[in-house]
């Protein structure tokens, strides 16, 4: 795969160019859409405001260097901690749940004689065709006591109707609107490496009476291992960002407090309470613990899917 | 990786051949009903909102939650005139912001992937590194400052400041070197040099007819991810003539909190609102190289 740039010698100066003018639409974008922002976030994160006198007149609230003063507030602030402990309660929930289904049904649709298996995958996967929001605005109102088939049910069978919209059960609800988005494209994307996994190797297994849970459990998902710790840090990543879903909920209920995830506050910090310097530290902080949650995870990624390309 | 597969031990002796015969005419009917009740648990919420859609305002919380009504029209039509028909235009722009973002991504992330596969030069690894690391900065880290970047140029509130920031997608690269490097044979590039092509001709006629499968992948992800995308949005507009249909909506259910009656307009503004990209999903269906994201392909 080397050999295509030999000829470069040939070329001269000119063309030692091409491939950083090729990339320049990248990198430029990179430059002032990811890493200028996230520059000016760490710079805000370090300044504060100062009122001098009443803070009435036009030069009376001056921008200064802060110091690591809006980090200490932030590392101090429950709220901030509160939400923290909430979305590590939320991952450890969601992510063993979505991935686990995910990959159950990937290797029951990669099984043979399943019947309805192309309706099946495709019912599965059409959720990921719908935006977080509109996910959330569904079950939301599936959640309503009014309008849940569940309160129906219940009343057939004389027990008191189920709200999954108060109290400790919220925390569950939003969860399930994450597994009901997140299940089908990743099972897709298992059952996919499932599908490039020659048939031979499962043939002499089978031969030998292996059952197709054995299958499955010492062949099949030793060789998923790859595709489930690609789609872990995928999820992982989405996990930490949760916003939507508990923000368009709040919208039905008053049980989600504004700032329920770390993003959430981070938002209301910015945006209602005009407070972009705590908000810009806080961002900081979550940005930070992302980057070392997943960073491990992802050099392993790397390495498997270009293990092979010539470098 | 096959080296795998041959350590596994199996169960000696085989089972008697009539046993098997009959296994193989059977059918797997536990596996065919766990996989019915996710594809029921999947379809519940699709088929409440297509018979809420038909519910006046007042029997959608008095009504059986999936027994349908006779006022899909009269809602249609009720959502059709709200704000002087701006549904419509939310629609229309979560189509632009999804169509045209979609498509310079794609172009971005070929023209990297493409490079980053085919050519060695000093700092390659480097870039791509730094290039790919944005995958992992999480999305509020980016809007906040982004909008006040944005603000200081003037850029707030236009459609700029929502398609400017959807165009780079470090997946999107990744995905693109994979394909570039599965796809386009080293031969083919070094006789079209050997024939005196420039570079940028190589890519355009060349590498990118050999890479469109592989693009298509790339556009169909950032669109859905531009099209499902409510925080950038959110941010960065005031102004109801831009908002995508995704934060129409939120706004149109945030309002219901005072005005019930409008949970009926927004019941079916969901519906309606689904309709494209499922759409899109089942024609697009055979063109989505999936193997992809597993990083399966083979060269």
């Amino acid at each position: 795969m080397s050999s295509a740039t030999t000829g470069r010698s040939r070329r001269g100066a000119a063309s030692r160019g091409v491939p950083y003018l090729f990339l320049a639409p990248a990198i430029v974008l990179f430059l002032l859409f990811l890493l200028l922002p996230v520059g000016y976030a760490v710079y805000l994160s370090l300044r504060k405001v100062k009122v001098s006198g009443l803070g009435l007149g036009r030069n009376s609230r001056t921008e200064i260097f802060a110091g690591l003063e809006n980090y200490r507030t932030a590392l101090s602030d429950p709220e901030l901690w509160g939400s923290a402990g909430r979305v590590v309660a939320y991952g450890l929930t969601l992510l063993p749940i979505m991935l686990g289904l995910a990959l159950l049904f990937a290797l029951l649709l990669d099984r043979p004689r399943v019947r309805l298996a192309r309706f099946s995958r495709l019912a599965i996967f059409l959720p990921y065709a719908v935006p977080g929001l509109i996910a959330s605005m569904l079950w939301g109102f599936l959640y309503l006591p009014a309008v849940s088939p569940f309160t129906d049910l219940a009343g057939w069978l004389g027990l008191p109707a189920p709200d999954p919209l108060t109290g400790g059960s919220v925390f569950f609800a939003i969860v399930n609107i994450a597994v009901w988005g997140g299940v089908g494209f990743n099972m897709i994307v298992l059952f996919t490496s499932l599908r490039a996994i020659p048939a031979e190797i499962y043939e002499s297994a089978r031969l030998d009476g292996c059952t197709e849970f054995q299958l499955a459990v010492r062949i099949k998902i030793p060789l998923l291992l790859p595709s489930l710790i690609m789609t872990t840090v995928f999820s992982l990543i989405a996990t930490l960002q949760v916003f939507t879903e508990p923000l368009t909920v709040r919208s039905l209920t008053n049980s989600i407090s504004s700032t329920w995830t770390p993003l959430m506050k981070i938002y209301r910090d910015a945006f209602a309470q005009n407070d972009i310097y705590s908000a810009a530290a806080s961002s900081v902080l979550i940005a930070g613990v992302t980057l070392v949650v997943s960073f491990g995870f992802l050099r392993l990624v790397q390495r498997q899917a270009f293990g092979g390309e010539n470098r | 990786m096959t080296a795998l597969a041959t350590s596994v031990p199996v169960t000696d002796g085989a089972a008697p051949a009539p046993d098997r015969r009959r296994n193989r005419r059977r059918s797997a009917w536990l596996p065919t009903a766990l996989l019915l009740i996710g594809a029921v648990y999947c379809l519940l919420p699709l088929a409440w909102v297509v018979a809420a859609s038909t519910k006046s305002g007042s029997s959608l919380f008095t009504t059986f939650t999936f027994a349908p009504g006779g006022d899909l029209l009269a809602n249609f039509g009720e959502l059709s005139s709200y704000g002087g028909g701006v549904y419509w235009k939310w629609l229309i722009n979560s189509l632009i912001f999804a169509g045209v973002g979609g498509l310079l991504s794609a172009f971005v992330s070929g023209l990297s992937g493409y490079t980053l596969a085919k050519f060695r030069f000093p700092g390659r690894d480097a870039i791509f590194n730094v290039l790919l690391a944005g995958v992992l900065v999480p999305g509020v880290t980016l809007a906040i400052p982004q909008y006040l970047l944005l603000a200081k140029v003037g850029l707030t509130d236009t459609y700029w400041s929502v398609l400017l920031p959807s165009i780079l997608s470090p997946y999107g690269i990744y995905l693109a070197r994979i394909y570039a490097a599965a796809a386009v044979p080293d031969t083919v590039i070094e006789a079209a040099r050997t024939d005196g092509a420039t570079e940028g001709r190589i890519f355009g006629r060349v590498a990118l007819p050999m890479m469109l499968p592989g693009l298509v992948t790339v556009f169909l992800f950032q669109f859905v991810a531009i099209w499902n995308n409510f925080l950038l949005p959110f941010v960065m507009l005031s102004d109801d003539d831009k908002f995508p249909v995704t934060v129409g909506l939120f706004t149109l259910l945030n309002q219901g909190q005072t005005v019930p009656a409008l949970y009926s307009v927004v019941i079916i503004g969901v519906l309606i609102s689904i309709v494209p990209l499922i759409a899109l999903f089942l024609t697009l269906q055979r063109y989505w190289r999936l193997d992809l994201v597993s990083g399966a392909v083979k060269g």
